[in-house]
């Protein structure tokens, strides 16, 4: 997995909450076994000239920090919705929530999901809105900041083995195999006292 | 595994799986059936190779064929069938189970899994795809997960979760007829909100569910997502065991005894506290459906559009977009709405009995003119089912098509397109923007309230029609 320490770079506001995988990277996207995963993102958003998608503003072309509002990423699992922000250039999103799956997908492609202490957060998304791209933000992993174009810092919490894996890198198979022996114990408890789990009943 | 916090019927289950813990906030729990969708197997088993994952239980795992199945031999589906394809030649390269377009046992993850009792009380269930929440309607404890997760799931038969926090939705009161499980759900999230039940365990319980069939349990666990929540369960109890004695993988004789002895054992203990409890008073409640372009933007259907933002619950610019995108305007009343299109399919009501429902009220009737509808059973064995009791020649008198099993319309891979602008009544789970197709117009509701539309040629309240028979 890739690693992440910091990224510095515009902020792109999209303060909208509840907004789903379907938005993200609609479904005929993924018409093609290997899709063009940029063309995809928020593709039904973008292209409105009288409504310019904040991505696609110059000024945000490029933007690592997306900002959006609760419940980011929530209806369908597809983790399109978040190779789509990957091959845009975005590495961290802060939003007010996440859908849980979503921020594990997040994590799992080594992009860092932000969740501010919600006293701070208005503070934070407005100086977002107003510095709208002109100056860069820096979200410093190592340790737990953003920091703004002005100077404020903001600092967010996170689990201390979420955060090692994505400042190491980590493969996630490789550590989950460490506790090998609980798997193969596990499976022969319950071949014994649950048999009906680990085995599927053939059909008559 | 102190019996302190062990009370919950999922944290019964969850305990019981639990491998490791509690490492970045989060336990280890054993994932009994892993399940893979046509959509996300050819990149997934093809991501194994390149990372040399060998499959931890091939045996324990199942390949479905269904969001790319073409719903008409005249159709083709996702990319034109490459994911079908490639489905199958990945699942026999890795030796795994594979539920194929045209098998006996091929239908709806969500679907099949429990109704071939190939996922059963008590256990663990992830598949790739958020409705996996569903097989809580067998007392099964659902988990969703996205590509990476799953790829980590089968080289390892296990996942690392967030111990979710523990609500319970207590449903009283009976329903009338005509109005269903799908109507509770629609209200319910339409009360409550997309966010309401983000990273809960949602257990369902109350008279009203002791009374619901297992497929009414299905159609709620289902929707549950819908909520936000992680999982959702109903405990087991002998409605559910019932419906599973016959179902073809269940545990048989010995087994079979020594499985439901423990399955009684999963019911949330009388005292356990939840973080979340809420009552629900059912009685009275009428049909329900969307106006808008979430699950929550929902309201009776002879209710009205609501007048203003403020009376949606929602920002002014959101309201706007919705009631653009669906053509309504503030204050109409949508019984009496014209439509094009219904589907009466997918994960949350394709169902035997939804088939059932929907039947009740298209017999000896014909759909309206102009429209054009659509039943596609959930699985190759409801659509069985539904021919031997007559149901497909009553829904095909009627003028519904009848499609194969799969997702269909719900996510737009059948192959079945609808045109921009169009209207359709539709008995899946999401009506997001652009869901069934670009500029398609969804309105979700049950089986009833679809056949009746389909029927009228606009959205009306079933109950007249059911009453008729
Ligand atoms: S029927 Fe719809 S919601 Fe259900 S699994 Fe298929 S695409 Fe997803």
């Amino acid at each position: 997995m890739e690693k992440f320490a910091s990224v510095r770079g515009a902020a792109a506001p999209l303060l909208i909450d509840d907004i789903n995988t379907d938005q993200i990277a609609p479904v005929q996207f993924m018409r093609a076994l290997e899709p063009d995963y940029e063309k995809a993102l928020f593709a039904r958003w973008r292209g409105d000239p009288n409504a310019p998608f904040v991505l696609d503003e110059q000024r945000f072309r490029r933007a690592p920090i997306l900002v959006a509002g609760s419940n980011f990423g929530c209806g369908s699992a597809r983790e399109v919705a978040v190779w789509a922000l990957a091959a845009h250039g975005v590495r961290c999103i802060v939003a007010r929530s996440f859908s849980e799956v979503y921020r594990e997908s997040l994590l799992k492609n080594g992009m860092l999901p932000v969740v501010l202490n919600p006293a701070l957060r208005s503070d934070f998304e407005a100086r977002v809105v107003a510095a709208d791209g002109q100056a860069p933000f820096e979200v410093d992993l190592a340790a737990y900041r953003i920091t703004c174009p002005d100077g404020a810092a903001f600092a967010f919490g996170m689990d201390a083995g979420e955060r090692t894996a994505l400042l190491e890198g980590l493969d996630d198979v490789a550590m989950t195999l460490r506790h090998r022996s609980l798997i193969d114990a596990w499976e022969k408890q319950t071949a014994l006292h649950q048999p009906w789990l680990q085995q599927i009943t053939a059909t008559d | 595994m102190t019996a302190l916090w062990a009370r919950h019927c999922s944290t019964k289950i969850w305990s019981r799986h639990r491998l490791a813990g509690d490492e970045g906030g989060k336990t280890l729990l054993y994932i009994d059936r892993v399940v893979v969708d046509d959509v996300r197997a050819p990149q997934v088993l093809k991501n194994l190779e390149r990372r040399a994952l060998a499959i931890r239980r091939p045996d324990l795992s199942v390949v479905v064929q269904d969001h790319s199945v073409p719903s008409f031999q005249t159709h083709s589906g996702l990319g034109g069938n490459d994911f079908v394809d490639a489905t199958r030649v990945a699942a026999h390269r890795h030796g795994l189970r594979l539920l194929d377009v045209g098998d006996a046992e091929q239908g709806i993850s969500h679907v099949v899994m429990p109704e071939l009792g190939l996922v059963l009380p008590g256990s663990t269930y992830l598949c790739v795809d958020s409705h996996s929440p569903t097989v809580g309607g067998v007392g099964a404890l659902g988990l969703a997960c996205g590509s990476s997760e799953l790829e980590h799931a089968l080289a390892t038969q296990a996942m690392w979760v967030r111990k979710p926090r523990q609500m319970r939705v207590r449903l009283e009161g009976g329903l009338d007829d005509g109005v269903y499980a799908k109507d509770v759900i629609l209200h319910l999230i339409g009360r409550l909100g997309l966010d309401a039940a983000r990273g809960i365990a949602l257990e369902f319980a109350g008279g009203l569910i002791a009374s619901l069939s297992v497929e009414a349990r299905l159609t709620l666990c289902n929707m549950a997502v819908e909520l936000g929540a992680r999982t959702s369960i109903v405990a087991p109890d002998e409605t559910t065991f019932a419906w599973l004695a016959t179902s073809p993988h269940a545990p048989r004789a010995d087994l079979w005894r020594r499985a439901h002895d423990q399955w009684r054992d999963l019911r949330s203990d009388g005292d356990a506290r939840f973080d979340v409890e809420l009552e629900i008073d059912c009685a009275g409640l009428a049909p329900q459906i969307t106006w808008g372009t979430t699950p929550a933007q929902v309201a009776s259907v002879a209710g009205h559009v609501p007048d203003t933002a403020a009376q949606a619950g929602l920002d002014e610019a959101i309201w706007r977009r919705a009631l653009g995108y669906m053509d309504l305007t503030p204050g109409t009343c949508l019984a009496g709405t014209r439509i094009n299109r219904v589907f009466i399919g997918s994960c949350t009501n394709a169902r035997f009995g939804d088939l059932e429902i929907a039947a009740r009220i298209v017999t000896g009737r014909k759909i309206a003119d102009g429209v054009k509808a659509v039943v596609v059973p959930g699985s190759r064995a409801v659509g069985r089912r539904a021919q031997e009791h007559g149901l497909r020649d009553i829904f095909e008198d009627a003028g519904f098509l009848w499609g194969e099993p799969g997702c269909s319309m719900c996510a737009g891979g059948g192959g079945e397109k609808v045109t921009a602008g169009e209207r359709i009544v539709s008995t899946t789970n999401r009506n997001f923007e652009g869901r069934q197709g670009a500029g398609v117009r969804t309105h979700l509701a049950s089986p009833a309230t679809a056949a009746a539309a389909a029927i009228k040629g606009e959205i009306c309240d079933p109950r007249p029609l059911v009453q008729e028979r």
